[in-house]
């Protein structure tokens, strides 16, 4: 055998090695996604005609809406993302995967944790604080099934046998580090062992940019840099660059999130508009980079993973660029408590870093399942499917908080007024949340077809070991 | 680069920084606050929800008004007022001085005292007029009051400042105004028949509210041998069906005291106004006479 003959079988190995733990990642992420995404249509449904749930305390928009971004968050973003970082750890680490038992059971842990805590808050026992809605129990599941599978991740970086870093290594091995970090620090202070007044809403925010901004920035832009130079078939542009982008953005990153004109002490918001002028430094370095690697690459990509990537990282981009803007005094004041805050979350989530982890997936799959998906033209579809839906979900969220934020700012217009402004955008809304929903549902059945092919793969074998005539040497022992 | 460590504990001191600053220095400054004393008085603020407000705070919570409602108020800047209290023993002095500062409306008589001779000036502009009238024998008095939009929508007197979420659990500020601002609904909205009917028909109070019923919260019953005191008085397409009425359940009257407990309207040292009227003497929050019936 040579070398070369080595490696293939050692790649082979390094796939395989990670097909359940991903498997159970991405096929409850793939349904928590449709489950997510269907519950936000319900809730808009709530401003097309406001008696719709009148009746039905769980179905409230105050409980269907928390319910419906956890389940985005907490239920797609992550796990999917875990699953991908797996993979690239493994590949990065040219090792198979370490304790490939712990992600699988972490993520059965994590996938209950998210059940838990969505009916929680349908049943109205959410904690009330945002982005961590989920009480308790439901909070100790996940964090539980966040360190199990990071302890693979770093058994797999500890063991690796390509001893060499890569770019990607430090932004998610940070990413690992940061949530269990911040989830356990927030639910500490905030649930467990709640601190006085106000300072609740300032660990609030500083947990909610954490993971909104930060934690999704290091994950997402890690993948990116992964699997852009591989799409691109050249190097990373400027190794030095990269890491500049990293430590500006987490020494910079974390401070921001207090917004302008909070009920708090003056330096918490102003610090965190330093932080957030100072974030434009690795935004522009992110940017240049991306730009740099992917511009005259002759690769194709035909609205496939590659498109993905590229999407996913012009949207951090843009989506960066709305939070700088919310922060910054002058427009704070027009944008802040508008629908301009939930289309830059919306951006971030779906169309930064959703497309990126399912661009990510639609590459890996393939390859760790051993065969081809089910549906490859969807792919393509999807990938429109997603562009439509956010131009139309975060473009009509967007322009309604501008100009609803304007209304507001003029006294003489009534509430009423202003806030009817924005009701021709909630119609542009649900569409573009029906193009997204389409396009999970696509993903969704990529996977379970292809769990459910495996699966019947594998009772073919056995059944065919099972009835298969015993060898004669077997049979004269 | 091939070793781990340095980076790791590189990492650890970036990210932990904003943990430290965040979350303890919020903890050390806030976390151990106790009640301060109102502005210019001997009272307290703010003081403890009673028991069924306290109890609301946790219907708020549970069907999430924090996601449409916010419950802080903003306030751009203050303004000031000079106003004219008295001209002493040399009134010709202060009428001299008065044309200097206030040449529109610098006349004044004895009977129409006090008079507002400025409006919306800055606190330095108000303070060399006062010097002024004051060096000539007269007597003036600076009122500031909180300016901004949200003060102009008549939500709240003056900017929420962290005493006002002392003894809440959760703290839910709200991040999105589909819903007007909450923090000052006590205030405003000071009866609890109309939140209550509010609560169970939006549309019935204010006519395109896009706030969608409660109903979940109210009961609609036969109505027995009397009818319930508490029964909402509905009428039109609002009232249910003949023979039957609406009564409110212990979560909905609960969710009203709550509302009606959220009065931020006393001037702190951090937020400071001059309250308006003879009665000087700052109402502390909760009032009795809002309490619900």
């Amino acid at each position: 055998m040579n070398a070369n003959e080595q490696k293939l079988c050692a790649v082979s190995e390094m796939d395989a090695s990670c097909r359940v733990p991903l498997l159970a990642l991405f096929g409850g992420a793939a349904l928590w996604l449709v489950a997510g995404l269907a519950l936000s249509v319900l809730a808009s449904l709530t401003f097309h005609k406001p008696d719709l749930f009148a009746d039905c305390a769980c179905l409230t928009y105050g409980r269907l809406q928390p319910a419906a971004n956890d389940l985005i968050l907490y239920g797609f973003c992550i796990p999917a993302a875990l699953g991908v970082v797996l993979w690239v750890f493994v590949r990065l680490s040219q090792a198979p995967l370490c304790l490939p038992l712990l992600p699988v059971v972490g993520a059965n842990l994590w996938h209950l944790g998210v059940i838990g805590g969505t009916i929680a808050i349908l049943a109205g026992e959410s904690t009330g604080f945002t982005w961590l809605e989920y009480p308790r129990i439901a909070s100790v599941l996940l964090l539980a099934a966040f360190v199990l599978v990071a302890l693979s991740i770093f058994g797999t970086f500890g063991w690796r046998h390509h001893r060499e870093l890569h770019v990607s290594h430090w932004f998610l091995l940070a990413a690992m580090l940061w949530f269990p970090w911040i989830y356990a620090a927030a639910n500490f202070f905030l649930v467990i062992c709640p601190v006085r007044g106000a300072a609740q809403a300032v660990i609030d925010w500083w947990y909610t940019n954490n993971l909104l901004f930060v934690w999704l920035a290091l994950v997402g832009v890690g993948i990116a840099f992964y699997f852009l130079p591989k799409f691109a078939g050249r190097m990373l542009y400027n190794h030095y660059l990269a890491l500049f982008a990293f430590w500006t953005l987490i020494i910079f990153g974390t401070w921001c999130g207090i917004p302008q004109g909070a009920p708090v002490p003056a330096w918490l918001p102003a610090l965190s508009t330093v932080a957030a002028a100072l974030v434009i430094v690795p935004i522009v370095a992110i940017a240049k980079i991306t730009l740099k690697t992917v511009r005259g690459s002759h690769a194709q990509c035909k609205g496939g993973p590659f498109c993905y990537l590229k999407f996913g990282t012009a949207a951090f981009v843009l989506s960066s660029a709305l939070y700088i803007v919310q922060a910054c005094p002058h427009f704070s004041r027009t944008v802040e408590f508008t629908w301009f805050g939930p289309a830059q979350t919306q951006l971030q989530l779906l169309g930064f870093f959703a497309v990126v982890v399912l661009g990510a997936a639609y590459e890996l799959l393939p390859r760790v399942m051993g065969f081809e998906l089910p549906y490859p033209k969807v792919v393509r579809f999807q990938h429109w499917c997603f562009i439509a839906g956010l131009a139309l979900l975060v473009g009509s969220l967007a322009a309604a908080g501008v100009v609803q934020g304007m209304k507001l700012a003029d006294p003489k217009i009534g509430f009423e007024q202003a806030s009817a402004a924005t009701l021709v955008a909630f119609r542009v809304s649900t569409t573009g949340l029906l193009f997204l929903l389409a396009g999970s549902l696509l993903f969704a059945a990529n996977i379970l077809v292809m769990t459910a092919r495996w699966k019947f793969g594998l009772l073919k074998t056995c059944l065919a070991a099972a009835t298969a005539p015993l060898e004669i040497k077997e049979v004269r022992s | 680069m091939k070793s781990s460590l340095p980076i790791f504990l590189a990492v650890f001191v970036a990210l932990g920084a904003s943990f430290g600053g965040f979350v303890f220095g919020s903890i050390s400054q806030l976390g151990t606050a106790k009640q301060t004393l109102v502005l210019n008085s001997t009272e307290t603020y703010p003081v403890q929800r009673t028991g069924n407000a306290t109890l609301g705070l946790q219907v708020y919570r549970a069907n999430g008004c924090a996601a449409c409602h916010t419950e802080q108020v903003r306030q751009e800047g203050a303004a000031c007022e000079l106003v004219l209290m008295g001209a002493g023993k040399k009134p010709d002095a202060v009428a001299e001085v008065l044309k200097e500062i206030a040449p529109a409306g610098g006349e004044f008589s004895a009977n129409d005292l006090p008079k507002t001779l400025l409006r919306g000036v800055t606190k330095e502009t108000a303070d060399v007029a006062a010097d002024k009238i004051s060096t000539a024998g007269g007597k003036a008095e600076i009122h500031i009051s909180a300016v901004g939009s949200d003060i102009s929508r008549g939500w709240g007197i003056r900017r929420s400042v962290a005493a006002d979420y002392l003894w809440d659990y959760p703290v839910q500020l709200g991040n999105l105004r589909a819903g007007p601002d909450l923090a000052n609904v006590g205030v405003r909205l000071a009866d609890a028949g109309i939140q209550l009917r509010h609560l169970y028909a939006p549309r019935s109070t204010v006519e395109k509210s896009a706030m969608p019923p409660f109903h979940f919260l109210f009961e609609t019953r036969k109505i027995g041998a009397t009818p319930s005191p508490d029964a909402l008085p509905l009428t039109g397409t609002f009232a249910p069906p003949a023979g039957y009425e609406v009564v409110p359940t212990e979560d909905a009257k609960n969710l009203v005291a709550y509302l009606l407990s959220l009065r931020a309207d006393v001037p702190l040292y951090e937020a400071p106004f001059t309250t308006a009227g003879p009665a000087a003497t700052p109402t502390n929050a909760p009032v009795a006479a809002a309490e619900p019936k």
